[in-house]
C-alpha cells in the first residue's frame, strides 16, 4: 500500500483490496481444506488502512476524482471530504475489531455450507459502506448504497434454511427499498437544474442550489424517511429486532454499529452538507428532535422487555440511534433559529455518539456471539453464572455495559454529556414552543439514559452473574483469542474515546468546520487536552482524566487502608441468604422478571397478551406475550390498503389476450396523443 | 474559573488542593454522626431511648474488626464492589461544595457527572447483589434499579433547574451564584426543592419507599443488596451509605440554602463555614426524622408513582423557569 499517496487514493485501494479478498474467497471455497477464516485477518488489515486514510483525511481539504465508468454524460465522481473520513475512521477501527473477531468465531462455525460465499458477501459489504461515503454523485451513491443493502440482505439470511430467518430477510429487504425510493426522490428534486447531461447530480452542483422552501423541505423530509428505515427511526424500525437477532453475531455487530450510521452519515450529508445549514428551518429541527424523543423512547422500552439478548440488543439500537437523532434535531433547532455555538455542538455529540455507539454495540453483540458458541443459547432466561466459566468476555462485556449506560469517565457518558450541554443552551431561544421542546428532549435524554443503566444491568445481572438458571448448557469456554482480541480493540476505543474527549472533539471539530464553517471557538481549543469546555469554562467543563485517577486512587487508598487497619481475613462460607438453608438456580430472578416493574409501569406503551394460571391448574403456565403497536397501527392497515389496492389492480388481469391486445392499443393511442398534442 | 486553575501557579494551587482534601475528609468521617443524629432523633419522636450519636462509629469499628465470610462461587465483582462504592462517595464528597465552593478539582465533574457517579456506584452494588444469586439479592438489585429510573432522571432536574439560573452546570459556581445573589422566592426552586427531599427519601432507602432500619425480606431493598456482605465490606458499603445520605444533604445546602459559605478557602472563612454548616445540618436532620415517624410505608407498586411525581415535579420546576422568571 502506498502510503505516501493522497487519503482518497489510499481508500480506494482499500475499496478494491477488500473486493480482491472477496473474490479470493469465493476462489478458496472450491477447495475444501483451505482455511477459509483467515481471510478475515486482511481484511481487518484493510480495515486499518481505511481508518488511517480517515484520519489523514479529517482536514478542511476535499479531495475529488472523477472515473470515466458509469452511465455516458455521468461517470463516478469520488469524494473525500473530512465528514467522509471521519465515517471512513469509524468503518476502519469497527471492521478492524469486527474482522479479528470474525477470524476466530468462523474458525469453529461448522453450521454454514458455503463459508466462501459468507466472506466474500462481508467483504463486499464493507467495500460498499465504504464506497457509499465516498461517492460524489448521487448516482454513484445510489449504486453503492444498494451494493450494500444487496450484501447485508444476503448475510442477514445465512441461515437462510429456517423460514423465520428469510422472514426476516425479506422485511429487511422490503423496508431498504421503500427508503431507497425516498432517497431516489430526494436526489431527485436536489439535483441541480438547467443542464444537458446528467451532471446535476454531482454533489457539488447540488450544493447552495437554489430551490423554493416547499422543495427544500420535501427534500428534507424525503432524506429523514429515506435514511430513517436503514437506520430504524420510529415508526420503521421494525426490520431491525428481527433481522438483527438471525444474523450471525459479527454481522449483527456490523449491521448495528456500522450500517446504522451509514445512514446517518446520509442524513448529515443531505441536511448538512447539500441542503446547507443556512437553509435549515428550525421546525424541521423540531419535528426532527420529536422522532428522535419517540425512537429513544420505544427503543429502551422494547429492549427492557426483551429475553433473547441479540434482540434486546438491537432494541437498545433504535434507542441509540434515537439518541443520535435528537442531537441532531437540537442541533438544526438551534442552526434554525441563528445559534450556531449550541448547533455546532449538537452535530459533535451525534457524531460522537455515532462512533461511540459503534464501539460499544460492536462489542455487545460480538460478546452475545460469544456466548452463543459458549453456550448455545440466545435467552438470557436461561443462562447465568458466565462470569466464571469466561471471565475475560465478562470484563470486557462490563466495559461496553458501563459504557453504554453512560457511567463516568467511558465514552457513552461523554456523548450524552454533551448532548445534555447543547439541551442546557435552551436559554437562548426566544419562543416558549421552542424552548418547552428543548427542556422535554433534556427530560427524555435523562429518562432513557436512566432506563438504558437498568436494563444492561439486566442483561450482565441475569447473564454473567449469578448461577447458571439451565443445567442444559453445553460445553461453556472462554472465546478463543481473535474473538478476546477483536472485543479487546473495540473496548480500548471505548477507553481512549472516554478518557481524551477534547482530543476527539478537536477531530470532529474539523468535521463542522468543512460542513457549516463554524466551529466552538477559543475557549473550548484554550483548555488543552485535559480538559472538556464546550463553550465557557463558566458554563460547564469536564475532565475524565482526572475523574478517573482520583477514584482509581481513592479505591487503591481505601483498599490498602482497610487491609492494613483492620481485620484483612476471608472466610468462604455457603450463601446466607436470611437464613434460608434450601436455594436453587430457579429461584434467581429471570430476564423477564427482572424487567416486570417496568412492563407494569410502562404497561400502555405495549400490547400484551398474559395468561396467568388458577390456584386449581394441574399444569400451571405463565406467559406474557409482548407486542409492538405500530404493528397494528400502522402497518396492519397499510398491509391491508396494499392488498385491496392490489386486487383492484388484479381486475385487469383476466388471462385473456385479446383484452391485453387491447390495453396495448389504448396505451398506443394515449402516448400519441401525448406527442401529437403540443 | 477552570481557566484561573490552569493558569495559577503551583504554590496557590497546593493550599487550595489542601482545602478540598480537608473538605472531602470531613464529609468522610462526619457522615456517620450525622446518620446518629437522624437515629437519636428518630428514637426521640418514637418514645424510646436513643443508642447516641455515636453509635454508627461503634457499628462501622464493630464491622471493620470482624472477619469477612464471602459466600462460595462469588466472583471477584463480588469483592472488588465495596471499595469501588466507597470511592465514588469520595469522589462525590469532594465535587460537592459545603464549606467551601473553592474546589480546584471542581471542574473536573460537574452536576451531570455528580449523576454519573452515584450512578457508576448502583449499578456495581446491583451487580455485586446478584452475583451470588441469590434470590433477595435480585430481588433487591431489581428494586433499587426499579427506584432508580426516575430518581436519577428526577435528579437530573433538579440539578438542571439549579443550572439554568446560574446558567452554569458547575456546581461551584451553582453555589455561588445562589448564594450570593439577592434573595427572591423562585417558583422553579421551590418546585425543585420539593421534588429533591422526595428523592432524597427515595435515593437514601428512607421511609416511605424503604425502611433503613429493618431487614422485612419482603419489603427491604437497599438491605437486599447487601444481605451477603459482612465484615469490612458490609462496613463500607454502610459508611458509603452514610456518606451518600450526606453528600444529598450537602446539594440541598449547596443548592437552595446556600449562604454562609466560604468563596475563597482561607483561615477567616472556612471556620465560620463550618459553623453554618453544622447549623443547617442538624436542623435538615431532624425534619427527615419528623417526615420519616409520620410517613408509613408505601406498598412497593406505590413507589413509582411517588417517584414519578417526583420527576413529574422537577420537569415542571425546570419548565416554570422559563414560563414564570425568564
Amino acid at each position: 500500500m502506498p502510503f505516501s499517496s493522497s487519503p482518497l487514493d489510499l481508500s480506494i485501494l482499500t475499496v478494491l483490496f477488500w473486493f480482491f479478498i472477496g473474490l479470493t474467497a469465493l476462489a478458496g471455497s472450491r477447495f475444501p481444506r483451505f482455511p477459509l477464516y483467515l481471510l478475515f485477518l486482511p481484511g481487518g488489515l484493510g480495515g486499518l488502512f481505511i481508518a488511517f486514510s480517515g484520519l489523514s483525511g479529517l482536514n478542511s481539504h476535499v479531495e475529488t476524482l472523477i472515473l470515466p465508468l458509469g452511465l455516458p454524460g455521468l461517470p463516478f465522481h469520488l469524494r473525500q471530504d473530512a465528514l467522509t473520513s471521519g465515517f471512513l475512521l469509524m468503518l476502519g477501527v469497527v471492521s478492524f475489531g469486527i474482522s479479528l473477531f470474525s477470524a476466530g468465531y468462523f474458525k469453529n462455525d461448522h453450521d454454514h455450507s458455503s463459508p466462501g460465499f459468507l466472506i466474500f458477501c462481508y467483504h463486499l459489504f464493507l467495500g460498499s459502506m465504504a464506497m457509499v461515503l465516498l461517492s460524489g454523485d448521487g448516482y454513484l451513491f445510489l449504486l453503492s448504497w444498494e451494493a450494500m443493502a444487496m450484501a447485508s440482505y444476503f448475510l442477514v439470511i445465512t441461515d437462510h434454511q429456517e423460514p423465520q430467518v428469510r422472514q426476516a430477510g425479506f422485511l429487511y429487504l422490503l423496508l431498504a427499498h421503500i427508503g431507497t425510493l425516498a432517497l431516489f426522490l430526494t436526489f431527485g428534486i436536489l439535483s441541480a437544474k438547467g443542464t444537458a447531461d446528467f451532471s446535476g447530480y454531482a454533489f457539488d452542483r447540488m450544493q447552495g442550489q437554489p430551490h423554493s422552501s416547499l422543495a427544500l423541505a420535501g427534500a428534507f423530509f424525503l432524506a429523514f424517511i429515506g435514511f430513517g428505515a436503514k437506520a430504524g427511526i420510529f415508526p420503521l424500525h421494525v426490520w431491525l429486532p428481527e433481522a438483527h437477532p438471525v444474523a450471525p453475531s459479527p454481522i449483527s455487530a456490523l449491521l448495528s454499529g456500522m450500517m446504522l450510521k451509514i445512514a446517518l452519515y446520509g442524513m448529515v450529508r443531505i441536511w448538512f452538507d447539500l441542503i446547507g445549514v443556512t437553509r435549515l428551518s428550525w421546525h424541521w429541527g423540531a419535528i426532527v428532535l420529536i422522532v428522535g424523543m419517540l425512537t429513544a423512547l420505544f427503543g429502551i422500552l422494547f429492549a427492557l422487555t426483551q429475553n433473547n439478548l441479540k434482540r434486546l440488543l438491537a432494541y437498545s439500537s433504535i434507542d441509540n440511534i434515537g439518541i443520535i437523532i435528537m442531537g441532531l434535531g437540537l442541533s438544526i433547532l438551534f442552526f434554525g433559529t441563528g445559534h450556531p455555538i449550541p448547533g455546532v455542538l449538537g452535530l459533535i455529540a451525534a457524531l460522537y455518539h455515532s462512533l461511540n455507539h459503534a464501539l460499544f454495540k460492536g462489542i455487545l453483540f460480538l460478546g452475545a456471539g460469544s456466548i452463543l458458541h459458549a453456550t448455545g443459547e440466545k435467552n438470557l432466561n436461561r443462562m447465568g453464572g458466565l462470569i466464571r466459566s469466561m471471565p475475560q468476555t465478562a470484563l470486557l462485556f462490563l466495559v461496553a455495559v458501563l459504557s453504554i449506560s453512560a457511567i463516568p469517565p467511558l465514552n457513552g457518558f461523554v456523548s450524552e454529556w454533551l448532548t445534555f450541554q447543547t439541551a442546557l443552551s435552551v436559554p437562548l431561544l426566544q419562543t416558549g414552543g421552542e424552548r418547552s421542546l428543548v427542556a422535554l428532549s433534556a427530560a427524555v435524554l435523562a429518562l432513557v439514559s436512566a432506563l438504558t443503566a437498568m436494563c444492561f444491568v439486566k442483561v450482565y445481572g441475569i447473564g454473567f452473574l449469578g448461577v447458571p438458571r439451565s443445567h442444559t448448557l453445553p460445553e461453556r469456554h472462554e472465546a478463543t483469542f481473535f474473538e478476546r482480541a477483536g472485543m479487546m480493540w473495540l473496548a480500548a476505543g471505548c477507553l481512549i474515546l472516554g478518557l481524551f474527549p477534547a482530543t476527539a472533539v478537536g477531530k470532529i471539530e474539523t468535521i463542522t468546520r468543512s460542513l457549516t464553517g463554524m466551529d466552538l471557538g477559543e475557549v473550548a481549543h484554550g483548555a488543552g487536552w485535559l480538559w472538556l469546555v464546550p463553550q465557557s469554562a463558566r458554563r460547564a467543563s469536564y475532565s475524565p482524566f482526572v475523574f478517573l485517577v482520583v477514584i482509581v486512587g481513592a479505591t487503591v487508598f481505601t483498599y490498602l487502608a482497610i487491609r492494613l487497619l483492620f481485620n484483612p481475613r476471608i472466610r468462604r462460607a455457603p450463601s446466607w441468604n436470611c437464613g434460608y438453608p434450601v436455594r436453587t438456580a430457579r429461584m434467581q430472578d429471570t430476564a423477564d422478571s427482572f424487567s416486570q416493574p417496568i412492563r407494569h409501569f410502562f404497561s400502555p406503551a405495549y400490547r400484551m397478551k398474559r395468561h396467568l394460571p388458577t390456584p386449581t391448574d394441574e399444569h400451571p403456565v405463565f406467559m406474557v406475550e409482548i407486542d409492538d403497536h405500530s404493528w397494528f397501527w400502522f402497518y396492519q392497515p397499510v398491509r391491508k390498503s396494499v392488498e385491496v389496492l392490489s386486487s383492484l389492480v388484479g381486475k385487469l388481469q383476466t388471462g385473456r389476450i385479446s383484452v391485453y391486445l387491447t390495453y396495448s392499443f389504448l396505451t398506443l393511442l394515449f402516448l400519441l396523443f401525448l406527442v401529437k398534442s403540443p | 474559573m477552570m481557566a484561573s486553575n490552569l493558569s495559577t501557579p503551583l504554590p496557590s494551587l497546593l493550599p487550595r488542593s489542601l482545602g478540598e482534601l480537608f473538605q472531602t475528609v470531613l464529609i468522610l468521617f462526619l457522615a456517620p454522626l450525622f446518620l446518629g443524629w437522624i437515629n437519636t432523633w428518630r428514637s426521640w419522636l418514637s418514645n424510646r431511648k436513643s443508642a447516641g450519636i455515636l453509635q454508627p462509629y461503634r457499628d462501622l469499628y464493630k464491622t471493620l474488626n470482624k472477619e469477612a465470610v464471602v459466600a462460595t462461587g462469588a466472583s471477584p465483582l463480588f469483592r472488588v464492589t465495596p471499595y469501588i462504592v466507597f470511592g465514588s462517595m469520595g469522589l462525590a464528597a469532594s465535587l460537592v461544595p459545603t464549606v467551601t465552593t473553592d474546589l480546584p478539582f471542581g471542574p473536573a465533574a460537574d452536576a451531570i457527572a455528580l449523576v454519573g457517579v452515584f450512578s457508576l456506584a448502583r449499578i456495581f452494588m446491583a451487580l455485586a447483589a446478584m452475583d451470588i444469586g441469590t434470590p433477595f439479592g435480585d430481588m433487591g438489585a431489581r428494586r433499587e434499579m426499579m427506584i432508580a429510573f426516575l430518581a436519577e432522571p428526577a435528579t437530573m432536574m433538579v440539578l438542571f433547574t439549579a443550572s439554568l439560573i446560574s446558567r452554569s452546570t458547575s456546581l461551584s459556581t451553582i453555589a455561588l451564584t445562589l448564594g450570593t445573589r439577592h434573595f427572591t422566592l423562585y417558583p422553579s426552586l421551590v418546585f425543585a426543592t420539593t421534588s429533591f427531599f422526595l428523592i432524597i427519601l427515595a435515593e437514601n432507602s428512607r421511609l416511605p419507599i424503604d425502611n433503613p432500619s429493618t431487614h422485612l425480606e419482603l419489603t427491604m431493598i437497599h438491605e437486599a443488596m447487601l444481605l451477603e456482605y459482612s465484615g469490612r465490606y458490609l462496613a463500607l458499603m454502610e459508611w458509603s451509605s452514610a456518606i451518600k445520605l450526606l453528600v444529598y444533604f450537602s446539594i440541598i445546602i449547596s443548592f437552595f440554602l446556600p449562604w454562609g459559605m466560604a468563596s475563597i478557602f482561607s483561615v477567616a472563612d472556612v471556620p465560620k463555614a463550618f459553623v453554618f454548616m453544622v447549623i443547617k445540618l442538624s436542623i435538615l436532620g431532624p425534619l427527615l426524622a419528623i417526615l420519616e415517624s409520620t410517613l408509613a410505608k408505601l406498598r412497593l407498586f406505590r413507589a413509582p408513582e411517588f417517584l414519578a411525581a417526583a420527576y413529574l415535579l422537577a420537569v415542571i420546576a425546570f419548565l416554570s423557569h422559563f414560563i414564570l422568571e425568564v
